[in-house]
């Protein structure tokens, strides 16, 4: 390891964490902070880093695959067949309508055919990385601005492909330089084997997610390290992205298919947590090369072409999105969004240029000024974007009618986390099912897992107790965690951290007996539930039936003693922290049974229902017999 | 100042009830009135009756709000009237607790307003239904005021529902007032009439 290499990461990592936080505290994207820290490091202002920024890309454009295989991970299959056609529609159109209105525009200056045509092409691109993590660091991924762009942007990325291999019938004559793809068992052949290709590694990536992938995760799960999944998890995600590259596709679209077909499986959400962190770090490191690479020299030699360019590029892009956002029947603040969102040219536009320039479709300098027109293009993103935010979207915004909202008084969807569903826990889970209710429901035994999902339950493999699991199952937004590990121990860590970490979410504890419940309370739950409580009063209110209590009032008396011991329960807690003493011994325990058993005598369970005592109303309005 | 109004609300299906659960919202809108609901504070029907004896005292006028069924409410309020409403504490010799508060119904029926007449096919008035409650107040010394009614409730257009609902806010302005005079209201078949005049004390 050379230390270039080490001065290099920290000036990147270094911009970082001083920009990042400064664009976050402004309320801006992270996106634009990276992009700004980008520009301060690169060479035109402190010139830490050099012209080794399209190098880093190209590492760094990693983690858009990495990016792609966790957003195919959120989307499970049938929404992905749901969104078919948005994606084929909305992409076409976008797609088609772009780059015909840029050829026009770019033949029209003067440009050659084929330079027209391969400009428009690439500059019909959004850019992914950006939509995608600034949509997600908002929360509107779900909306319908959200799903539009997305299908959009999934359209661009498969296009590339094709693009890619079209590019070269432009080549003007006299000009032939082939060998560029040299490598690839995809460039060169005729189009219909490209398309037996293409549908060839999509399905054996299906087949091999689904029969290989998931008892591979399996088989590493019961070692039981931690750290042998996520290397696992990584190797899973490179394996398809290099296979992708080896036949000539898109490694974005593989990694993409791949998540989906994940996405059914028990390894979902740990999947997740174990990727996150790697896809941050390398979007972070590609949105900071993209800064760096604006060539500020070749802006100030010709500013009126680049920025007349740039303004255009965007207006245009802008157009025609909003006009399919109306077509797709958008509403008013959605298609703004979904419109700003794309306006940018994308990460793709600097693949599609440096090969266009490698085929001599487009000379040198222009290939330099059309670099830094998708760098400053994709820097004003978060810009119109804030001021869609802030300027247009308050006049447009339809808020639904209260009204309405209210009527939907229960949510079905995932707002509830089971952790632990041994007896207790799966008890809890079915009942919520039989109400139409889908819990997302982690543990951390694989077979027990794997067994549950036969059975046709969503269940999770994981350590309930790992925050970034909880944080990928979705605790930030779960309205209910419902603590139901079996281990007294483990619980009462979950719960814990939960309370450390997330504090709005409510928690609804199993505890076996007194003595968890004392700890839980100590933890500030308010929901405990202890296993010896309500089966125990059950028995005894059936055991006062079969002694001749009639049942209403064995049952009445039933609910009374849970109330009154839930009470005491309380009261001794606090009494017991007075004596500083946390285990409880033997003589301690007899003690405490002792106090309870004189605090039952002393309560007097006697019913309230005197109204329908005829003894006590006789008594009250003084009837003397 | 104004009255501090408790309302007894028993409905034992109110997530499938459009006209309960906007009317209930009018009351949230208001500081003096304590919202309380059978249904989910006794699931299992096991009233507190030391807390009802407290709510009740500590409040001016009581509504009891709830759907007809059976020519009746739901059997939790009957519950709550059963086990409330002592002998000796609401009734009977030095049972004074509730005396001169006074007593509201607010009822919704799935028949419209015709079918509760002689001639209709409930052939009794709803008011000669109600008296069962209407006596229940007398005997705790209450004054029982015309109950507010939404009849047709199976029926019920979005607008009709909005009217409705303004009207209960008309209502609670009304009442709210600690100086209205409850002999102005002695006439009326049912509250809604009082408020059609256009005498809407809303605020």
């Amino acid at each position: 390891m050379n230390s270039d290499f080490l001065i290099q990461a920290l000036v990147f990592i270094g911009a970082a964490i001083v920009f990042v936080p400064i664009a976050k505290k402004l309320k801006l994207s992270s996106v634009l902070g990276y992009l700004i820290a980008g520009i301060i490091i690169g060479p035109f202002v402190l010139g830490l880093v050099g012209g080794e920024g399209s190098d880093i890309m190209h590492a760094a454009e990693f983690g858009v695959v990495l990016m792609l295989f966790l957003i195919g991970l959120e989307l499970d299959p049938k929404k992905f067949w749901e969104m078919r056609k948005a994606i084929t529609g909305m992409g076409t159109m976008q797609m088609a309508g772009t780059s015909v209105l840029l050829f026009f525009i770019f033949m029209a200056i003067g440009w050659s055919w084929q330079t027209s045509v391969a400009v428009a092409l690439a500059f019909s691109m959004s850019s992914t990385a950006i939509v995608l993590q600034t949509l997600k660091e908002k929360q509107l991924l779900r909306t319908s601005a959200g799903e539009s762009s997305f299908s959009v942007l999934l359209f661009q990325d498969i296009a590339v492909i094709p693009i890619l291999a079209l590019l070269p019938l432009l080549e003007t004559a006299g000009l032939k330089n082939s060998g560029v793809t040299g490598g690839s068992l995809f460039a060169g052949q005729p189009a219909w084997l490209q398309i037996l290709i293409i549908l060839l590694a999509v399905i054996s990536i299906l087949i091999a997610g689904k029969f290989l992938a998931v008892p591979f995760l399996r088989f590493v799960s019961r070692a039981g390290l931690r750290e042998l999944f996520t290397a696992s998890s990584l190797f899973i995600v490179i394996g398809v992205a290099a296979l992708m590259q080896l036949v000539g596709l898109s490694p974005a679209l593989g990694t993409f298919v791949a998540g989906v077909v994940l996405a059914n499986s028990e390894f979902r959400h740990e999947l997740e947590s174990d990727i996150d962190p790697f896809k941050g770090l390398l979007l972070g490191l590609f949105f900071l090369s993209v800064g760096s690479t604006i060539n500020f020299d070749l802006i100030i030699s010709d500013p009126e072409f680049i920025i007349t360019i740039a303004l255009v590029v965007i207006a245009l892009k802008f157009a025609v999105l909003f006009a399919i956002g109306k077509f797709f029947k958008l509403s008013q603040d959605q298609n703004f969004l979904f419109a700003f969102g794309l306006s940018q040219i994308g990460e793709f536009a600097f693949v599609l240029l440096s090969f266009s320039n490698q085929i001599n479709i487009i000379d040198k300098e222009l290939n330099s000024k059309l670099l830094s027109i998708v760098a400053i293009t994709m820097t004003i993103t978060p810009l119109l974007l804030l001021v869609n935010e802030k300027l247009i979207d308050p006049y447009f915004g339809t808020k639904t009618l209260e009204d309405e909202d209210e009527m939907d008084i229960i949510d079905t969807k995932h707002k509830v986390i089971i952790a632990g569903f041994g007896h207790f826990g799966s008890t809890i889970g079915r009942l919520l099912r039989a109400n139409k209710i889908e819990a997302t429901i982690l543990d951390n035994d694989s077979d027990r897992v794997s067994l549950l999902r036969k059975m046709g339950f969503k269940v999770y493999y994981g350590d309930a107790t790992r925050l970034d699991l909880l944080s990928s199952a979705g605790a930030d937004e779960a309205k209910l965690l419902i603590a139901a590990i079996d281990s007294p121990e483990v619980n009462l860590e979950l719960i814990r951290m939960v309370k450390k970490h997330f504090p709005n979410l409510k928690i609804m504890a199993r505890a076996r007996n007194r003595y968890d419940a004392y700890e839980l309370i100590e933890t500030g739950v308010q929901h405990i539930y202890r296993e010896t409580l309500y089966t125990a009063v059950n028995l005894g209110i059936d055991a006062l039936t079969e002694l001749g209590f009639r049942k209403y009032t064995a049952r009445k008396q039933g609910l009374n003693f849970i109330k009154y011991d839930e009470r005491a329960l309380q009261k001794l807690a606090d009494s017991r922290h007075d004596t500083k003493e946390y285990i409880i011994n033997v003589k301690e325990e007899i003690e405490m049974q002792e106090q309870i058993l004189q605090n039952d005598l002393q309560q007097n369970l006697e019913s309230t229902d005197i109204s329908w005592d005829s003894e006590r109303v006789k008594e009250e309005l003084g009837i003397k017999e | 100042m104004l009255n501090k109004i408790l309302v007894i609300f028993a409905h034992p299906l109110l997530e499938k009830s459009r006209i309960n659960r906007v009317l209930l919202r009018r009351y949230s809108k208001h500081e003096n009135i304590s919202f309380h609901d059978l249904y989910e504070a006794y699931p299992d029907f096991n009233v507190d009756v030391k807390f009802e004896k407290e709510l009740l005292l500590n409040h001016e006028i009581i509504i009891l709000h709830h759907p007809i069924y059976w020519y009746s409410c739901p059997p939790m309020l009957k519950q709550w009237i059963d086990l409330v409403l002592e002998a000796g504490w609401a009734h009977g010799p030095g049972g004074n607790a509730l005396k001169d508060k006074k007593l509201l119904q607010i009822v919704t029926t799935g028949g419209p307003k015709f079918s509760y007449s002689e001639e209709g096919s409930n052939r009794f008035t709803l008011r000669e239904y109600l008296l069962p409650f209407e006596q229940t107040a007398r005997l705790c010394k209450m004054a029982y005021l015309p109950p507010f009614v939404v009849h047709g409730t199976h029926r019920l257009s979005n607008a009709e529902i909005t009217e409705f609902s303004n009207q209960l806010g008309g209502l609670i302005g009304y009442i709210s007032l600690k100086d209205f005079d409850q002999e102005d209201l002695s006439g009326y078949h049912y509250f809604n009439d009082i408020l059609f005049k256009g005498d809407n004390h809303e605020q």
